[in-house]
């Protein structure tokens, strides 16, 4: 019984310390940040990888969702004869919840993961160790232009996810079910906000980008270095960007459009 | 994958972000309104158009044969002023034709439905619509209906 309790004690200790550790971790990525001016390349290279390569699942997703959005509202609005209302819901779900959540959770998927085991990978194969004999600071060279690259990919592929996926509204809404083009472009145009839905969109994306970045860079720079490691930790990283990017959804949310 | 492949492919990956927001910007949401429609424009005035909107359908038997181009108030006959922007195609209307504004269906929006008169004549570029109908505004109908009791 004992035995149990403290074990159990433990964990929770564990996670404290780790929480203190990403802070800390965090405080000295920040501080490592103004030392990209000097060498913008290994953002550019970083942007790449996280960016570019994420773009096809981010693209191809995007104008399926859009549709499946499309399909399911028309079917929901038709009973109220309001089908010529389709552009205004498939807008508003994307613009403000879809397009920053799922992106944000493909994003963890695919470059957070990435970024994860990359790191890890360079730590156990003590390649950071070997920067730190050669007197380059691992956080200015490797973790920080992950980061910002993150930073930035995350809102850029969140509003080509909104963009596609109304596009494919479009393409099922229009083409396929009949509605109307000109009413499903006006009621979107006119119930459509720049700064209420499109900048809110964007700046949920740009806390998820921050938030799934911080988790990957750290998981990888704090994982046991072994395979074993690498692997839970990111793992690790799936998990915890997901359930933050949902939880802070709904804080923003809440916070954007409750008022 | 050298430097320069990953540049511009970087690049191009900005250029996409750039479009994506141009896409939000200009057709989602409403910071300016982009009309691509070609056709000629007709005019009309209304004493009210109620909720009618820019790119709302011009329609004729039920079926689309134009668009909205602009509303406007006009200060000298007290009417709102909207052009319409009908096809190329539909160049066939009688002079005498009317404009109604009607709601699809309960809930929905607005469009201006269009029935041919008996006109030799046809409407041109820039010709008038004389004969219109406002749209139908639920407190007035009501206040009629407690009027007339």
């Amino acid at each position: 019984m004992i035995d149990f309790l403290a074990r159990s004690g433990r964990r929770y200790l564990d996670a404290l310390a780790s929480l203190g550790r990403a802070s800390a971790f965090l405080v000295q990525l920040l501080g490592a940040l103004p030392s990209l001016f000097t060498r913008f390349s290994l953002v550019i290279k970083q942007l790449f990888s996280s960016g570019v390569m994420t773009l096809s699942i981010i693209l191809v997703s995007g104008l399926f969702v859009g549709m499946v959005l499309a399909l399911q509202g028309y079917n929901t609005l038709i009973g109220f004869g309001a089908e010529e209302s389709l552009g205004i819901f498939v807008a508003k779900v994307l613009v403000r919840e879809l397009g920053p959540v799922v992106t944000g959770l493909l994003f963890a998927g695919r470059a957070g993961s990435a970024m994860t085991a990359e790191i890890g990978l360079m730590k156990a194969t003590e390649q950071l160790s070997g920067l730190e004999m050669m007197a380059v600071d691992p956080f200015k060279r490797v973790y920080a232009p992950r980061f910002i690259a993150g930073f930035f990919a995350l809102p850029a592929l969140a509003a080509m996810f909104s963009a596609i996926g109304v596009l494919g509204g479009h393409l099922v809404g229009v083409e396929l079910l009949g509605v109307d083009a000109g009413a499903y472009w006006s009621q979107m145009q006119a119930a459509v906000e720049f700064r209420e839905d499109v900048l809110s969109g964007l700046i949920k994306a740009v806390v998820f980008g921050f938030v799934v970045c911080w988790i990957a860079i750290f998981q990888g720079a704090d994982c046991v270095p072994t395979s074993e490691g690498v692997s839970s930790a990111t793992t690790r990283t799936v998990v915890y960007s997901c359930l933050m990017v949902l939880g802070l959804d709904f804080l923003l949310t809440a916070i954007m459009f409750s008022v | 994958m050298n430097s320069r492949t990953t540049e511009i492919l970087v690049g191009l990956f900005m250029l996409l972000f750039l479009g994506a927001m141009t896409i939000l910007a200009l057709k989602v949401s409403n910071l300016t309104s982009l009309s691509g429609a070609n056709g000629y424009q007709v005019s009309a005035n209304f004493d009210n158009v109620g909720g009618l909107r820019v790119r709302a359908p011009v329609s004729a038997g039920g079926v689309k044969v134009g668009q909205v181009s602009q509303i406007i108030y006009d200060s000298e006959t007290f009417e709102a002023k909207v052009t319409l922007t009908i096809d190329e195609e539909f160049n066939q209307f009688p002079t005498d034709t009317s404009a109604s504004i009607y709601t699809a269906g309960l809930l929905g929006e607005q469009y201006i439905g269009l029935e041919p008169g008996a006109d030799d004549e046809v409407l041109e570029q820039n010709s008038e619509i004389g004969l219109t109908q406002s749209a139908l505004v639920l407190e007035r109908l009501i206040g009629q209906v407690l009027l007339n009791k």
